[in-house]
């Protein structure tokens, strides 16, 4: 186990250092880094101190090393726009793109788990066939289109629920919030929901063909030939089973999440982090573009580390085939 | 599925011994599906209208001369003024938007049909080294592979064109970069399992060259996964480039896709004034699900576990 812990927490520390050392490349080496990391409306003056204090008369190895170094101690840059430290502007929007995520997988689960053992359960039925048919849309639909929909016909046509922002928040443990009040949900609902259908159209299909293949399983058929009632069978012996993968799947599909929230959170003007990312592209605010994406790289391969560690100690066939290859 | 059971149609009375070719067999099992078939049909029925657009289209949409401005914002199949009928509505400059559709399409499926080509040559070629040569190579190529498949694509793609800037060569080349990694690791794990197989260990022993073997007689049989993979990766790339075009990263004004049709329409939505973006998204989305119609059916013909 050790040694399986060792080797994925290296790969993992390599995986940032390979990103660091690209996204170096694609800002010091290729472009011209003073146009990068210097306000368009800066004087020569300042442009002479960032070029000092950056180091950019140097080699590119130790300029590396500088901002290596100064990436370890959390700095990033600072924003031209804001005019404070990139990184604690991103930090602040976290919490708004973190509740988005959740919100959204809570949802994809609970709706997309049910209709995808039911489909798997009666393949060939009606309900299961339109239960696939409808997964196949949910795939297919582009993810900012099928916001613009929701906004056409919840907020503009029915006037039901507010067509973007995030509305008020209340303070839980210092962090704003939305879902614990009524009126939070009301901002919440529709960008979360886009967010979730995609993903909820894959734990369809998902968990259909994994009870699928569960059903042909012999311990399924000795429960039937038990005797057991089929909602034991279902809700012990096939929901158990299929469960394993899901979690890995779903676990995976956290950092997609957060990387799809760019988009959910552009159509409907939700202040978190991703949407900074895109007004920064617009506004050329490089540094926080930079600092976005060293943080994004952090959150999603300690992700994947996590989901990793989970599954081998659900499942020790995945550490034990690792360690003998 | 269908394998063991005996096709009901009687076979033509000649020429019984001769086995039914692989190919005759997938598109009959890939009918079976009428669904799949539609999807099939629609997919084709929108390749045609695309490519076929400045033929068809009832005006060109950028050419400017052609425009009225004093049919800007029409509702569709409303009476205009120029005595024009815009079955789906026009945009604000007055362009008409079922011809903006089909212009838009086109460069939606070009983009992706380029991307699609050349993702699929890289990936072969990464994949079939890796499984063929083994130990270092190998081994290099995947943890590439693997280091990319573990970032999610938009966010990939976002940052080249954020880096690049916008066009329509630089999202292709972002698309290739994203795509190639999925061919790559389909290509290597059935060339694993083929290579082990006698009839490469025939063409070793007649001491065929390295790419021969690789390209003439390990390839093909690793293109069923592949086409499974790549009818799910063309979709993949139609709403990826959308996507990013809608984010405005994607491909210049000049050369608007229906995520860029889209995106002049996301304006207008909130004042009610739906059909600028809401029927390119539907173009969108009808082509999306054909194509996922059929790689559904594909997946299916092709996957070992669920033929009994």
């Amino acid at each position: 186990m050790i040694v399986y812990l060792l080797r994925r927490v290296g790969q993992s520390i390599l995986a940032v250092v390979t990103m660091a050392v690209l996204v170096f490349i694609g800002v010091y080496a290729i472009g011209n880094p003073v146009d990068i990391l210097v306000s368009p409306e800066a004087s020569q003056a300042e442009i002479r101190a960032t070029i000092e204090r950056l180091g950019l008369d140097k080699p590119l190895w130790e300029q590396f090393l500088t901002f290596a170094g100064n990436a370890l101690r959390g700095d990033l840059g600072t924003s031209f726009v804001y005019g404070r430290p990139a990184v604690e502007i991103i930090l602040q929007r976290l919490p708004a793109t973190f509740e988005l995520a959740f919100v959204a997988l809570l949802i994809s689960v609970l709706i997309g788990i049910p209709l995808g053992v039911y489909a798997g359960l009666k393949p060939d039925s009606l309900g299961g066939r339109s239960v696939m048919a409808g997964s196949i849309l949910g795939f297919s639909l582009p993810n900012f289109w099928q916001g613009m929909i929701l906004i056409l016909i919840f907020a503009v046509w029915l006037g039901w629920l507010p067509a973007g922002g995030r509305g008020p928040t209340v303070e839980l443990l210092g962090i704003p919030v939305s879902f614990l009040t009524p009126q939070g949900w009301a901002y919440l609902l529709l960008p979360a929901l886009n967010l979730a259908l995609f993903k909820m159209a894959l734990v369809i299909r998902l968990a259909r063909a994994n009870t699928r293949e569960v059903c042909l399983q012999d311990y399924i058929k000795f429960a039937r030939a038990k005797g057991l009632s089929p909602r034991r069978i279902v809700f012990v012996h096939v929901m158990k089973n299929i469960m394993i993968p899901i979690v890995t799947v779903l676990g995976l599909e956290l950092g997609s999440m957060i990387a799809f929230a760019i988009v959910t959170e552009t159509v409907f003007a939700w202040p978190g982090m991703g949407k900074l990312l895109i007004d920064s592209i617009n506004l050329l605010d490089r540094p926080v573009i930079v600092a976005y994406l060293m943080l994004t790289v952090v959150i999603i391969v300690t992700i994947n580390l996590a989901v990793d560690i989970l599954y081998s100690i659900l499942d020790p066939r995945v550490r034990l085939s690792e360690v003998k290859g | 599925m269908t394998d063991t059971t005996p096709t009901p149609a009687p076979l033509p009375a000649p020429a019984p011994a001769r086995a039914q070719s692989p190919l005759l067999r997938i598109a009959r099992n890939f009918a079976e599906d009428r669904l799949a078939v539609l999807g099939l049909l629609l997919f084709l029925a929108v390749v045609v209208l695309a490519f076929a657009a400045p033929w068809i289209a009832p005006q060109n949409p950028y050419d400017l001369a052609q425009l009225d401005i004093m049919d800007g914002g029409l509702p569709p199949g409303e009476a205009s003024f120029s005595g024009m009928t815009y079955w789906l509505g026009t945009d604000q400059q007055g362009r008409d938007m079922l011809s903006a559709i089909l212009y838009g399409l086109r460069i939606s499926l070009v983009v992706a049909l380029v991307s699609l080509a050349c993702a699929i040559t890289i990936g072969v070629v990464a994949g079939m080294a890796a499984a063929w040569f083994g130990g270092r190579v190998d081994s290099l190529i995947m943890r590439v592979v693997d280091l990319q498949l573990s970032f999610p694509s938009i966010l990939v793609a976002l940052i080249l064109l954020a880096l690049f800037g916008r066009g329509v060569d630089k999202v292709i080349i972002a698309l290739v970069i994203v795509q190639w990694a999925y061919y790559a690791r389909t290509v290597r794990s059935s060339a694993i399992v083929e290579r082990r197989k006698d009839y490469i260990e025939a063409a070793r022993c007649l001491a065929l060259s390295h790419r021969r073997i690789m390209f003439r007689h390990l390839l093909p049989n690793c293109v069923p996964p592949l086409i499974v993979v790549a009818t799910v990766q063309i979709a993949q790339a139609i709403a990826l480039e959308a996507t990013l075009s809608f984010l405005g990263v994607g491909v210049p004004i000049t050369e608007p896709s229906l995520g860029l049709l889209i995106a002049n329409g996301y304006d207008y939505l909130l004042s009610g004034r739906y059909w600028v973006s809401v029927f390119p998204g539907i173009a969108l989305l009808i082509t999306i699900v054909a194509i996922n119609l059929v790689g559904d059916r594909l997946r299916d013909i092709f996957n070992p576990r669920l033929q009994k």
